[in-house]
Protein backbone atom coordinates (compact mmCIF):
# COMPACT_ATOMS: atom_id res chain seq x y z
CA UNK A 1 0.00 0.00 0.00
CA UNK A 2 1.20 3.82 -0.29
CA UNK A 3 1.88 5.91 2.21
CA UNK A 4 -0.24 8.37 3.02
CA UNK A 5 2.09 11.47 3.10
CA UNK A 6 5.35 10.56 2.53
CA UNK A 7 8.20 12.67 4.65
CA UNK A 8 9.75 14.32 1.62
CA UNK A 9 11.01 17.49 3.14
CA UNK A 10 14.30 17.96 3.08
CA UNK A 11 14.46 19.09 6.67
CA UNK A 12 16.57 18.10 9.98
CA UNK A 13 14.80 14.87 11.25
CA UNK A 14 15.01 11.33 13.69
CA UNK A 15 13.26 8.57 12.59
CA UNK A 16 12.40 5.29 14.74
CA UNK A 17 11.71 2.44 13.03
CA UNK A 18 10.07 -0.84 14.71
CA UNK A 19 9.21 -4.19 13.02
CA UNK A 20 5.54 -5.14 14.89
CA UNK A 21 5.08 -9.18 14.91
CA UNK A 22 1.81 -10.80 15.37
CA UNK A 23 0.65 -11.08 19.18
CA UNK A 24 3.62 -9.55 20.08
CA UNK A 25 2.25 -7.82 23.20
CA UNK A 26 5.37 -6.32 24.60
CA UNK A 27 6.60 -4.49 21.66
CA UNK A 28 4.11 -1.68 21.99
CA UNK A 29 5.24 -0.66 25.89
CA UNK A 30 8.81 -0.96 24.79
CA UNK A 31 8.41 0.87 21.62
CA UNK A 32 6.52 3.60 23.36
CA UNK A 33 8.97 3.70 26.30
CA UNK A 34 11.86 4.23 23.38
CA UNK A 35 10.35 6.85 21.44
CA UNK A 36 9.23 8.39 24.78
CA UNK A 37 13.04 8.59 25.81
CA UNK A 38 14.25 10.19 22.73
CA UNK A 39 12.04 12.85 22.93
CA UNK A 40 12.26 13.87 26.57
CA UNK A 41 16.05 14.03 25.77
CA UNK A 42 14.77 16.33 22.74
CA UNK A 43 13.28 18.86 24.85
CA UNK A 44 9.57 18.53 23.81
CA UNK A 45 6.72 19.58 26.33
CA UNK A 46 5.68 16.81 29.19
CA UNK A 47 2.47 16.86 26.95
CA UNK A 48 3.26 16.26 23.60
CA UNK A 49 5.95 13.50 25.30
CA UNK A 50 2.48 12.42 26.49
CA UNK A 51 0.27 12.26 23.93
CA UNK A 52 3.10 10.72 21.31
CA UNK A 53 3.42 7.95 23.52
CA UNK A 54 0.01 7.01 23.95
CA UNK A 55 -0.87 7.24 19.93
CA UNK A 56 2.38 4.83 19.49
CA UNK A 57 1.05 2.54 22.29
CA UNK A 58 -2.30 2.21 20.78
CA UNK A 59 -1.32 2.08 17.37
CA UNK A 60 0.87 -0.30 17.75
CA UNK A 61 -1.58 -2.47 19.84
CA UNK A 62 -3.99 -2.39 17.11
CA UNK A 63 -1.35 -3.71 14.91
CA UNK A 64 -0.67 -6.20 17.65
CA UNK A 65 -3.81 -7.40 18.16
CA UNK A 66 -5.51 -7.52 14.38
CA UNK A 67 -3.02 -7.87 11.76
CA UNK A 68 -0.28 -10.78 10.94
CA UNK A 69 2.74 -8.51 10.92
CA UNK A 70 3.45 -4.07 10.39
CA UNK A 71 6.18 -1.78 11.36
CA UNK A 72 6.10 1.32 12.81
CA UNK A 73 7.81 4.29 12.03
CA UNK A 74 8.46 8.02 14.15
CA UNK A 75 9.14 10.80 11.83
CA UNK A 76 10.71 13.70 14.40
CA UNK A 77 11.24 17.11 12.84
CA UNK A 78 11.38 20.34 14.73
CA UNK A 79 7.50 21.40 13.74
CA UNK A 80 5.82 18.02 14.38
CA UNK A 81 5.76 14.32 15.03
CA UNK A 82 4.39 11.71 13.06
CA UNK A 83 3.26 8.38 14.23
CA UNK A 84 2.99 5.36 11.23
CA UNK A 85 1.56 2.19 11.61
CA UNK A 86 1.70 -0.14 8.09
CA UNK A 87 0.42 -3.30 8.86
CA UNK A 88 -0.68 -6.49 6.87
CA UNK A 89 -3.76 -8.06 8.10
CA UNK A 90 -7.51 -8.16 7.70
CA UNK A 91 -8.16 -4.61 7.81
CA UNK A 92 -10.73 -2.16 8.50
CA UNK A 93 -14.37 -2.81 6.90
CA UNK A 94 -15.56 0.38 8.60
CA UNK A 95 -13.06 3.03 9.68
CA UNK A 96 -16.46 5.24 11.23
CA UNK A 97 -17.49 2.74 13.34
CA UNK A 98 -13.89 1.64 14.35
CA UNK A 99 -13.28 5.45 15.62
CA UNK A 100 -16.33 4.64 18.11
CA UNK A 101 -15.61 4.53 21.58
CA UNK A 102 -16.17 1.03 23.13
CA UNK A 103 -16.69 -0.31 19.80
CA UNK A 104 -14.17 -3.46 19.32
CA UNK A 105 -13.64 -6.41 17.14
CA UNK A 106 -11.02 -8.15 19.44
CA UNK A 107 -11.47 -11.86 20.94
CA UNK A 108 -12.85 -12.81 24.36
CA UNK A 109 -9.17 -13.74 24.85
CA UNK A 110 -7.82 -10.36 24.67
CA UNK A 111 -10.54 -8.26 26.11
CA UNK A 112 -10.04 -10.61 29.50
CA UNK A 113 -6.47 -9.51 29.26
CA UNK A 114 -8.02 -5.82 29.73
CA UNK A 115 -7.18 -4.87 25.63
CA UNK A 116 -10.02 -4.30 23.27
CA UNK A 117 -11.64 -1.71 25.41
CA UNK A 118 -12.60 -0.22 22.02
CA UNK A 119 -10.35 2.78 23.31
CA UNK A 120 -7.75 2.65 20.80
CA UNK A 121 -8.33 4.63 18.07
CA UNK A 122 -10.88 7.39 20.20
CA UNK A 123 -7.39 7.32 22.61
CA UNK A 124 -5.13 8.30 19.38
CA UNK A 125 -7.95 10.52 17.63
CA UNK A 126 -7.77 12.65 21.11
CA UNK A 127 -4.06 12.87 21.63
CA UNK A 128 -3.09 13.91 18.31
CA UNK A 129 -4.00 16.86 15.94
CA UNK A 130 -4.12 14.99 12.86
CA UNK A 131 -5.54 11.38 12.24
CA UNK A 132 -5.39 9.03 8.70
CA UNK A 133 -6.69 5.88 8.45
CA UNK A 134 -6.45 4.03 5.25
CA UNK A 135 -7.48 0.33 4.59
CA UNK A 136 -8.49 -2.47 2.70
CA UNK A 137 -10.28 -5.20 3.80
CA UNK A 138 -7.97 -8.47 3.77
CA UNK A 139 -4.80 -6.23 2.81
CA UNK A 140 -3.69 -3.69 5.52
CA UNK A 141 -4.46 -0.87 6.82
CA UNK A 142 -1.61 2.61 7.44
CA UNK A 143 -2.45 4.99 10.15
CA UNK A 144 -0.68 8.04 10.23
CA UNK A 145 -1.01 10.18 13.43
CA UNK A 146 0.44 13.96 13.50
CA UNK A 147 1.64 15.41 16.55
CA UNK A 148 2.37 19.60 16.35
CA UNK A 149 4.83 20.65 18.44
CA UNK A 150 4.84 24.15 20.21
CA UNK A 151 7.63 26.38 18.99
CA UNK A 152 10.23 27.05 21.36
CA UNK A 153 8.48 30.85 21.84
CA UNK A 154 5.51 28.72 22.52
CA UNK A 155 6.89 27.00 25.38
CA UNK A 156 7.56 30.23 26.74
CA UNK B 1 4.36 10.16 51.14
CA UNK B 2 6.35 7.55 49.96
CA UNK B 3 5.97 4.43 48.71
CA UNK B 4 7.46 2.26 51.82
CA UNK B 5 5.36 4.65 54.05
CA UNK B 6 1.93 4.18 52.29
CA UNK B 7 3.14 0.05 52.67
CA UNK B 8 3.91 -0.04 56.08
CA UNK B 9 0.41 2.16 57.14
CA UNK B 10 -1.58 0.12 55.09
CA UNK B 11 0.27 -3.25 55.57
CA UNK B 12 0.37 -4.36 51.94
CA UNK B 13 2.52 -7.35 50.42
CA UNK B 14 5.92 -6.63 48.87
CA UNK B 15 6.56 -9.12 46.10
CA UNK B 16 9.91 -6.95 44.46
CA UNK B 17 11.37 -6.01 47.74
CA UNK B 18 13.02 -2.55 47.96
CA UNK B 19 11.68 -1.56 44.84
CA UNK B 20 10.20 2.09 44.74
CA UNK B 21 9.60 2.21 48.55
CA UNK B 22 11.64 5.86 48.44
CA UNK B 23 9.61 7.04 45.78
CA UNK B 24 6.77 9.45 46.40
CA UNK B 25 3.33 8.41 45.62
CA UNK B 26 1.21 11.22 44.41
CA UNK B 27 -1.85 10.06 42.96
CA UNK B 28 -3.38 6.41 42.29
CA UNK B 29 -5.60 4.91 39.53
CA UNK B 30 -8.29 1.80 39.26
CA UNK B 31 -8.82 0.44 36.29
CA UNK B 32 -8.41 -2.99 34.25
CA UNK B 33 -8.80 -1.36 30.97
CA UNK B 34 -4.81 -0.88 29.87
CA UNK B 35 -6.39 2.03 26.80
CA UNK B 36 -7.96 3.55 30.05
CA UNK B 37 -4.71 3.45 31.98
CA UNK B 38 -2.75 4.47 29.63
CA UNK B 39 -5.02 7.20 28.54
CA UNK B 40 -5.94 8.44 32.05
CA UNK B 41 -3.04 7.60 35.32
CA UNK B 42 -1.08 10.64 36.37
CA UNK B 43 3.05 10.04 36.54
CA UNK B 44 3.96 8.91 39.62
CA UNK B 45 1.00 7.02 40.60
CA UNK B 46 -0.17 3.56 42.40
CA UNK B 47 -2.21 1.80 39.54
CA UNK B 48 -4.51 -1.35 41.10
CA UNK B 49 -5.64 -4.10 39.05
CA UNK B 50 -6.50 -7.09 39.08
CA UNK B 51 -4.52 -7.65 35.47
CA UNK B 52 -1.55 -9.98 36.47
CA UNK B 53 -0.25 -10.15 32.62
CA UNK B 54 3.52 -9.48 31.86
CA UNK B 55 2.29 -6.19 29.56
CA UNK B 56 1.28 -4.62 32.91
CA UNK B 57 4.31 -3.87 32.83
CA UNK B 58 4.67 -2.29 29.24
CA UNK B 59 1.91 -0.03 30.87
CA UNK B 60 3.94 1.02 33.92
CA UNK B 61 7.28 1.57 32.42
CA UNK B 62 4.96 4.23 29.91
CA UNK B 63 3.61 6.08 32.43
CA UNK B 64 5.75 6.33 34.81
CA UNK B 65 3.88 4.22 37.81
CA UNK B 66 5.42 3.95 40.96
CA UNK B 67 4.20 0.86 41.93
CA UNK B 68 0.89 -2.07 40.65
CA UNK B 69 -1.15 -3.23 43.59
CA UNK B 70 -2.74 -6.41 43.39
CA UNK B 71 -5.94 -7.16 45.54
CA UNK B 72 -7.08 -10.07 46.68
CA UNK B 73 -4.23 -12.00 47.31
CA UNK B 74 -4.44 -12.91 43.55
CA UNK B 75 -1.46 -15.27 42.38
CA UNK B 76 1.35 -13.58 39.78
CA UNK B 77 3.48 -15.64 37.87
CA UNK B 78 7.20 -15.60 39.11
CA UNK B 79 8.23 -13.94 35.80
CA UNK B 80 6.50 -11.27 35.88
CA UNK B 81 7.90 -10.48 39.64
CA UNK B 82 11.54 -11.12 38.48
CA UNK B 83 10.83 -8.46 35.36
CA UNK B 84 8.93 -5.86 36.99
CA UNK B 85 12.21 -6.09 39.91
CA UNK B 86 14.38 -5.61 36.78
CA UNK B 87 12.02 -2.90 35.24
CA UNK B 88 12.60 -0.96 38.96
CA UNK B 89 8.46 -1.04 38.98
CA UNK B 90 7.11 -2.33 42.52
CA UNK B 91 4.20 -5.03 43.01
CA UNK B 92 2.56 -4.86 45.98
CA UNK B 93 -0.13 -7.27 47.23
CA UNK B 94 -3.19 -7.13 49.37
CA UNK B 95 -5.96 -9.42 50.67
CA UNK B 96 -8.99 -6.64 50.43
CA UNK B 97 -10.69 -6.18 47.08
CA UNK B 98 -9.99 -3.04 44.91
CA UNK B 99 -12.64 -1.29 46.03
CA UNK B 100 -11.41 -1.10 50.09
CA UNK B 101 -7.97 -0.57 48.70
CA UNK B 102 -8.96 2.70 46.60
CA UNK B 103 -10.25 4.01 49.45
CA UNK B 104 -7.47 3.57 51.80
CA UNK B 105 -5.01 4.49 49.60
CA UNK B 106 -7.44 7.51 48.62
CA UNK B 107 -7.64 8.62 52.42
CA UNK B 108 -3.63 7.93 53.13
CA UNK B 109 -2.96 10.33 50.37
CA UNK B 110 -5.20 13.03 50.87
CA UNK B 111 -3.88 13.02 54.71
CA UNK B 112 -0.34 13.24 53.29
Amino acid sequence: MNRINEEAENKPQLKLEFEIKEKDFNVAGEAASKVKKTLQQLGLTPEAVRNIAIVIYEAVMNVVIHATCGQLKVIIIPERVTVLTEDKGIGISNIELAMKEGYSTATHEIREMGFGAGMGLPNIKQCSHKLNIKSQVGVGTVLEAIIYLPSKDEKG
Amino acid sequence: MTLGELVNLLDFETLTGEVNLDKEVKSGYVSDLLSDVIANIDEGSVWITIQRHINILGVAKLKDIIAIVIPRKLELEQEVIERAKSEKIAILRDFRPAFEISGLIFNALKRG
